[in-house]
């Protein structure tokens, strides 16, 4: 009982991951009808904004501790960030502590603003053009943007902890009555989850609710149509791009601590999301984020001791494995919608 | 000739010379000049050229001519390399049985892959393929160590059993040969200054290559070729005139198939080793660019495109900052400093945003690669002479 939680648990923080990325690849998809392959490039983008941030707070000089000395008997050189003495030593160790969540206020209006003008400069071109057309251009552009990354940040994993509070696990055994430490469980995992429930319920919410979101719905539906009614349609998508990315960037930033952001960081999770994309139905919202969790979870059960034992090396392939099953018996994925991108 | 028109035999007379007279074509700089280090006449870069042509040409019968785009085709290169070096450890150091074991095996591979992925098409398609070759590779990795040697790949080594070859002389390593030629001997030429290096290796590679490149000239001119064009152009019409797509999309996909198993054949060939990295989504994604980069769909493009990225990997990788001062030493200072900053993002280990760049550019403004590039240079060319001579006769209304 306790290993089967266990293991859901362990699935849902690559699930909420592969989730957010496939909602954002799903909202492109369907309102702009293009396969972006540079959306996990965006969610490296997102974890490399936490990391700038991280960079900026900690940014400091060096001068000298006339109290204190170092083993030679000098005085002792200490560096002092700059933050210290723009907002205090405790206001500015707290932000520090908290760069990650911190990022979050610095990714949103960069994350927006590279997806609009990735709609604006490349993509716009490129609605005529075939899919295949698509895909290629914007493969390209991922190359172009991980090198980039790769040039200024190093090809090393960057380590970016979480805030201090959260660095510890949570002891689900005991919080569920099962016995203490059976179930250990990182907090910021579950902050990661909960952070996703978030973003997702937001998206969904913003399209349900609002008239913005009602007029990209209409307009997802029936392009068309809702042009002839005097919309700019084309500005609604853009924007919407723009959120897409944001998600992904958002996705990245948070996931930082649970894995050291390197450069191909994009390009891993890529694969697996347009595989998520497609088992939960091209142009389904739902379907992308229902696929999402249920891959991660169904890739964290394949790892257990156990199942590995019966069956050697099922965790590397479980993901494709079901894709193949899935794309044979139900070709319009999960929850597709008729008639998109069937043939 | 050979079946061809004269178009064509004289466009596979061009690439035979080229591929023929390559080690001199490649090495135009003189040994002690400040460019010999773009001379690509060594004979390691030579055989790539030629093997991924082979693999880029393969590639493109199927997605040139059916438009299925394949995410996955590293893991038939992959797949063909390890036949290759099974069989050149079981049996014979000698290549033959080692290439046709890898054509057979990576076409019976293809076989599987592509009658349960063509089943499928666009995007779907694109995804199977590249779940099956995720899939190659994580079960070469891990599961399939013994077979595969897991992350450090299979050698040629002391004690294989080689039941064919006699035994080795104490101390004597096995060698890939072609019936005693050895693929790594290389005659060298010097000539004045410049020096000509000619390997045997190279020489069987590019023999293959021209095979492979008549081959694919014959398949496009053939009714076969025809019937895959019409899969691209427009599936749907070709199903209601009552033919049944399926068998000659499959068709393609093996013969694709099989082509990249032989460019994997020979890539053991060359250097006797495999590791699973060859069948990494990434390989696959590099036989798609130098396509694309050459011009889909074009019988030379491949070719153009597999050379083109080779030559930056191995050309424009190797410089760094040092070869740029040498450069640009006689610029003033600040000025020297400044261009050296601009460039070398680009070159050195930031080939890849070079190369991520062209492509771009080439996807956007020439969807059909450097030989629309060319087309267009000499319907430029034409253009202004026929405009010319049209002034000259004074057009009839």
């Amino acid at each position: 009982m306790d290993a089967i939680i266990l293991q859901i648990l362990n699935g849902l923080d690559k699930g909420s991951a592969y989730a957010l990325i496939a909602l954002g690849l799903t909202l492109i998809f369907g309102t702009l009808g293009v396969v972006n392959f540079a959306h996990g490039a965006l969610f490296m983008i997102g974890a490399f904004c936490a990391v700038t941030v991280s960079r900026i707070l900690t940014l400091s000089y060096t001068t000298v501790d006339e109290t204190r000395t170092d083993f030679l008997g000098n005085p002792m050189e200490i560096e002092v960030p700059y933050i210290h003495n723009l907002v205090g030593q405790s206001a500015g160790d707290f932000m520090i502590d908290w760069a990650v969540p911190i990022s979050i206020l610095f990714a949103i209006p960069v994350m927006i603003a590279i997806g609009v003008i990735m709609e604006r400069g490349l993509i716009k071109h490129f609605y005529k053009r075939p899919h295949a057309d698509q895909i290629l251009v914007t493969f390209g552009l991922a190359i172009v943007l991980q090198e980039i990354i790769k040039f200024y940040y190093g090809a090393n994993p960057i380590p970016t902890p979480a805030p201090s509070a959260f660095r510890g696990s949570f002891d689900f055994g005991a919080f569920l009555g099962l016995g203490a430490n059976s179930i250990i469980y990182p907090y910021w995992r579950l902050v990661y989850f909960a952070f996703s429930l978030v973003i997702i319920g937001g998206v969904f919410a913003f399209l349900r609710y609002t008239t913005f979101g009602m007029v990209v719905r209409a307009g997802m539906a029936d392009r068309e149509t809702v042009g002839l009614l005097g919309i700019n349609i084309d500005r609604k998508f853009t924007i919407m791009f723009g959120i897409a990315a944001a998600v992904a960037g958002l996705a990245g930033v948070m996931y930082t601590p649970i894995n050291s952001p390197n450069y191909h960081m994009g390009m891993d999770f890529l694969v697996l999301s347009f595989v998520v994309v497609v088992v939960g139905g091209m142009g389904s919202l739902v379907g992308a984020v229902l696929a999402g969790f249920l891959l991660g979870i169904l890739e964290s059960f394949a790892s257990m001791a156990a199942v590995l034992e019966t069956l050697p090396g099922i965790n590397q392939i479980v993901i494709y494995l079901v894709a193949i099953i899935i794309l044979l018996t139900r070709p319009r994925g999960l929850m597709g919608r008729k008639g998109v991108m069937e043939e | 000739m050979l079946g061809l028109t004269r178009k064509d035999a004289i466009l596979l007379a061009i690439v035979t010379v080229v591929a023929l007279l390559a080690p001199f074509i490649l090495n135009p700089f003189p040994t002690n000049s400040g460019f010999a280090q773009f001379n690509a006449g060594y004979p390691d870069l030579m055989q790539r050229f030629a093997i991924f042509g082979i693999f880029a040409i393969g590639f493109n019968i199927l997605f040139g001519l059916t438009g299925y785009l394949s995410f996955g085709h590293a893991a038939f290169l992959g797949v063909g390399s390890y036949a290759g070096i099974w069989m050149m450890k079981l049996l014979t150091a000698n290549i033959i049985p080692g290439i046709a074991a890898s054509i057979v095996v990576a076409g019976l591979f293809a076989l599987i892959v592509g009658f349960i992925s063509l089943r499928r098409s666009g995007i779907y398609f694109a995804i199977l393929t590249l779940a099956f070759a995720q899939m190659s590779y994580a079960l070469a990795y891990s599961v399939l160590t013994p077979i595969t040697g897991g992350e450090t790949g299979l050698q040629l080594k002391l004690n294989d059993p080689r039941v064919l070859d006699g035994a080795l002389a104490p101390g004597e390593r096995a060698h890939a040969n072609l019936f005693g030629l050895d693929m790594t001997s290389s005659i060298e030429m010097h000539f004045g200054a410049w020096q000509f290096t000619f390997n045997t290796g190279y020489y069987i590679a590019a023999l293959v290559l021209v095979l492979a490149f008549y081959l694919s000239i014959r398949i496009f001119r053939s009714p076969f070729g025809m019937m895959l064009r019409a899969i691209k152009s427009n599936n749907t019409r070709m199903t209601y005139t009552g033919l049944n797509a399926r068998p000659y999309a499959l068709a393609a996909f093996v013969i694709s198939g099989m082509y990249a198993g032989l460019a994997g054949g020979l890539m053991v060939a060359m250097d006797t080793q495999v590791g699973p990295e060859r069948m990494f989504w990434t390989a696959s994604g590099e036989v798609v660019l130098m396509t694309i980069l050459g011009g889909a769909g074009t019988l030379i493009g491949p070719v153009l495109g597999a050379g083109l990225i080779k030559y930056m990997e191995n050309i424009i990788s190797k410089i760094n900052s040092g070869i740029l001062h040498e450069w640009f030493y006689w610029m003033p200072d600040g000025l020297e400093d400044f261009v050296i900053t601009l460039v070398y993002p680009f070159v050195g280990k930031g080939w890849h945003l070079t190369l991520g760049i062209v492509f771009m550019l080439v996807v956007i403004f020439l969807p059909g690669g450097l030989v629309e590039g060319g087309q267009r240079l000499r319907r430029l060319a034409q253009g202004k002479r026929a405009k010319k001579s049209a002034t000259q006769t004074n057009p009839a209304e």
